[in-house]
């Protein structure tokens, strides 16, 4: 484990200057939070590959493929973009309450109400301008995520209740509530083998992003990784969560309100998340509908432990990401393997990654606070 | 709704709590014997489907149930055992892991699964109850499965040993003072992966009820969720494993009350019926959870991981 490799005897002689040390000693912590997980992702490539070679498939044409699928061509990558979109949203919606020591794992019910409240707004204002009907169905959505994960958050800091199962029953009771509407009181007549709401005017709808054929959810979702980066690293309040997340008793007795910083951070993810359904129906769908129960909620919480509840780190992750679920339609039809594949892959990642949280700290290579020891020892026993 | 529709219900709600709960009974009583040594798996939900495949692809290979059974326990086990031993090394929290091994669970379960959504398998056994009644709904209703009176032998038999075994005190004492533990010469680390590889056998068995006796079939669809109520079930029947029982044929009977309504012909709200159990679900949790003090019965070490 320890990649310290020169003889310790050397040190004396090539003292190291001193003057590049916090440089280095900053440049390895970096690297470091960046070398395990991508060991991590490559040792899961690596188990798959075994895995996929016992039952007979050939690694290289899964990766192949995976490649083709999610990354070869323009239109790869545009779709694995149009994928990731959602996914910035849902791993915020993990990220940010991350920030508190809890574990939100309700995005999904969260981006399924998110894109119902927005097609609920859309009908009566039928008509309306465009400007008009984009805004309010966004904070219609906005509104219900905070709402919803919002409710969570209280439920934690006031009652003491286990974010973690309960922020899942509610998405759970989200899906019921929303299939309930879909086919019942919001269900456009007209839907006969998809139950669906109305589809949304024309002129609600959001397009691509200038010369992408993308829509705007995934720069909207990129400016809100930056946004909830500097709000948790650059701002009081998110320097207040951090000290909560750290200790709780620390925290209060600083007299930080929080149970208002649970709640509201749980709430801005939850607004987020819903955000990712007001794009879905407003940019993909046009009406909300079961497709909006896609399983973006789960992938986001992959993503978010991935990026290591970084937001900066959440794009390239959720790029990556978005772009292995995108080829998981070619890899059934030409390897034969079943849809869940994917699926499979995402948990063996999911839990090396998690393994791999307990390496931090153990190489010496990626920890300042040990490069001294040899060379101080070493110099006391040489005459 | 007339009189007789009424006493239909309820006669369909009793029976079904019985047919529902078996279920959500071994995986609250596999989750109280983790969460009493101090861990908690939420990962029981990935144990419960995966185990309700492996037990129905054994009992379609083999032609026998209770191989499905055995099956099913021995795979839950190994579930058990991997988040037991990668929750010993340092910094890796197991409410994380949980998930993932949810995540893996289900991936592992659904993968290998695919050849078995067509093939019908040998069900499990049950014993008619109900052969006094002339009426077939409560003979249809007392139909009591096998593993029904085994978990509910079981949660007695458990809440024995907790008070009066060895093995009952050891699991205990890890769970409310590791340090304790330790000083009386206890391996903490093997207790607790013991400890959840235990409750991971229970939790695959609980998913063989799934696949081999109600409902009786293996889809990807067939916990949504009941291997994680199990685990809040657990903090409402404080660590209890007679409570357990109580609670599971509460929810068992909540999750019952659609399907028999729909029995009846009250088709109008399916889906939020189909939503009471998470409804009870988060009500008992938000009524049972306390925001100062650590709940009556609970584990000491159990405050550190939630």
């Amino acid at each position: 484990m320890v990649a310290e490799t020169a003889p310790s005897n050397m040190a004396v002689a090539v003292p190291r200057p001193s003057a590049s040390l916090p440089l280095r000693a900053w440049a390895a912590r970096r690297v470091e939070a960046l070398a395990i997980p991508l060991g991590a992702l490559a040792l899961g490539f690596g188990l798959f590959s075994l895995f996929l070679l016992s039952l007979g498939k050939s690694p290289a044409a899964f990766l192949d493929l995976v490649y083709r699928g999610g990354f070869g061509s323009a239109f790869a990558l545009q779709n694995s973009l149009q994928r990731a979109a959602p996914l910035l949203f849902a791993a915020l919606c993990v990220a940010l309450p991350a920030r508190l020591g809890l574990v939100v794992i309700g995005g999904e019910g969260a981006i399924v109400l998110g894109g119902l409240a927005a097609a609920a707004v859309a009908a009566p204002l039928s008509g309306a301008p465009s400007g008009l009907g984009i805004a309010a169905m966004a904070l219609a959505a906005l509104l219900t995520g905070a709402l919803w994960l919002g409710a969570v958050g209280a439920l934690r800091a006031w009652r003491g209740v286990n974010e973690t199962i309960a922020s899942l029953l509610m998405s759970y009771i989200a899906i019921a509530l929303a299939n309930h509407l879909i086919e019942g009181l919001l269900r456009d007549p007209g839907s006969l083998n998809k139950p669906s709401t109305r589809t949304i005017d024309e002129a609600f709808r959001v397009g691509p992003m200038p010369g992408l054929e993308v829509h705007w959810g995934l720069g909207v979702g990129v400016v809100a990784c930056l946004l909830a980066w500097l709000l948790t690293e650059r701002t009081t309040l998110g320097f207040a969560a951090r000290i909560a997340g750290g200790n709780v008793r620390a925290a209060q007795i600083q007299g930080l309100a929080v149970g208002r910083l649970i709640a509201g951070f749980t709430a801005l993810g939850g607004a987020l998340a819903a955000l990712a359904g007001f794009f879905e129906v407003a940019a993909v769908h046009g009406n909300a509908n079961a497709s909006l129960i896609a399983g973006y909620g789960y992938t986001g919480i992959l993503i978010a432990f991935l990026a290591r509840q970084n937001p900066l780190a959440i794009p390239p992750v959720a790029f990556l990401l978005g772009g292995i679920e995108a080829s998981s339609g070619l890899i059934q039809r030409r390897l034969h393997l079943p849809d869940a594949t994917i699926l499979l892959l995402e948990g063996l990642l999911f839990l090396l990654v998690l393994m791999g949280e307990t390496l931090y700290g153990r190489f010496k290579l990626f920890s300042p606070h040990l490069w001294g020891e040899k060379r101080a020892a070493a110099a006391q026993t040489v005459p | 709704m007339s009189d007789l529709g009424l006493w239909n219900v309820l006669i369909a709600v009793i029976g079904g709590a019985i047919r529902v709960s078996t279920p959500f009974l071994f995986v609250s009583l596999g989750e109280t014997i983790t969460e009493r040594s101090g861990r908690i798996n939420l990962g029981l939900e990935g144990t419960l489907v995966f185990g309700a495949m492996s037990a129905y692809a054994t009992a379609v290979l083999t032609g026998s149930a209770w191989a499905g059974v055995a099956v099913a326990g021995a795979a839950g086990g190994l579930f058990g055992l991997a988040h037991g031993w990668i929750c010993r090394l340092p910094r890796v929290n197991d409410v994380a892991l949980g998930i993932a091994l949810m995540l893996f669970g289900s991936g592992l379960a659904f993968f290998f699964g695919k050849a078995f959504i067509q093939p019908s398998a040998p069900q499990l056994p049950a014993l008619p109850f109900g052969d006094w009644s002339d009426v077939p709904q409560i003979r249809a209703a007392l139909q009591v499965n096998v593993l029904f009176l085994i978990g509910a032998v079981l949660s007695v038999l458990l809440w024995w040993a907790f008070r009066n075994t060895r093995t009952g005190l050891v699991v205990r004492i890890v769970g409310d003072s590791a340090e304790a533990a330790r000083a009386m010469g206890y391996d903490v680390d093997r207790v607790r992966l013991l400890a959840t590889g235990a409750g991971g056998v229970l939790a695959g068995i609980g998913g063989a009820y799934l696949s081999l006796y109600y409902p009786g079939s293996w889809n990807e669809g067939i916990s949504s969720g009941q291997g994680l109520m199990a685990v809040a079930l657990v903090v409402f029947a404080r660590w209890n494993p007679l409570a357990c029982f109580g609670a599971a044929l509460l929810f068992g009977g909540a999750g019952a009350l659609g399907p028999a309504l729909q029995s009846v012909g009250v088709s109008q709200g399916y889906y939020l019926f189909y939503a009471a159990p998470y409804v009870l679900t988060l009500g008992v949790l938000i009524a049972t959870s306390s925001p100062n003090h650590a709940l009556a019965g609970a584990p000491g070490e159990l405050g550190q991981a939630k």
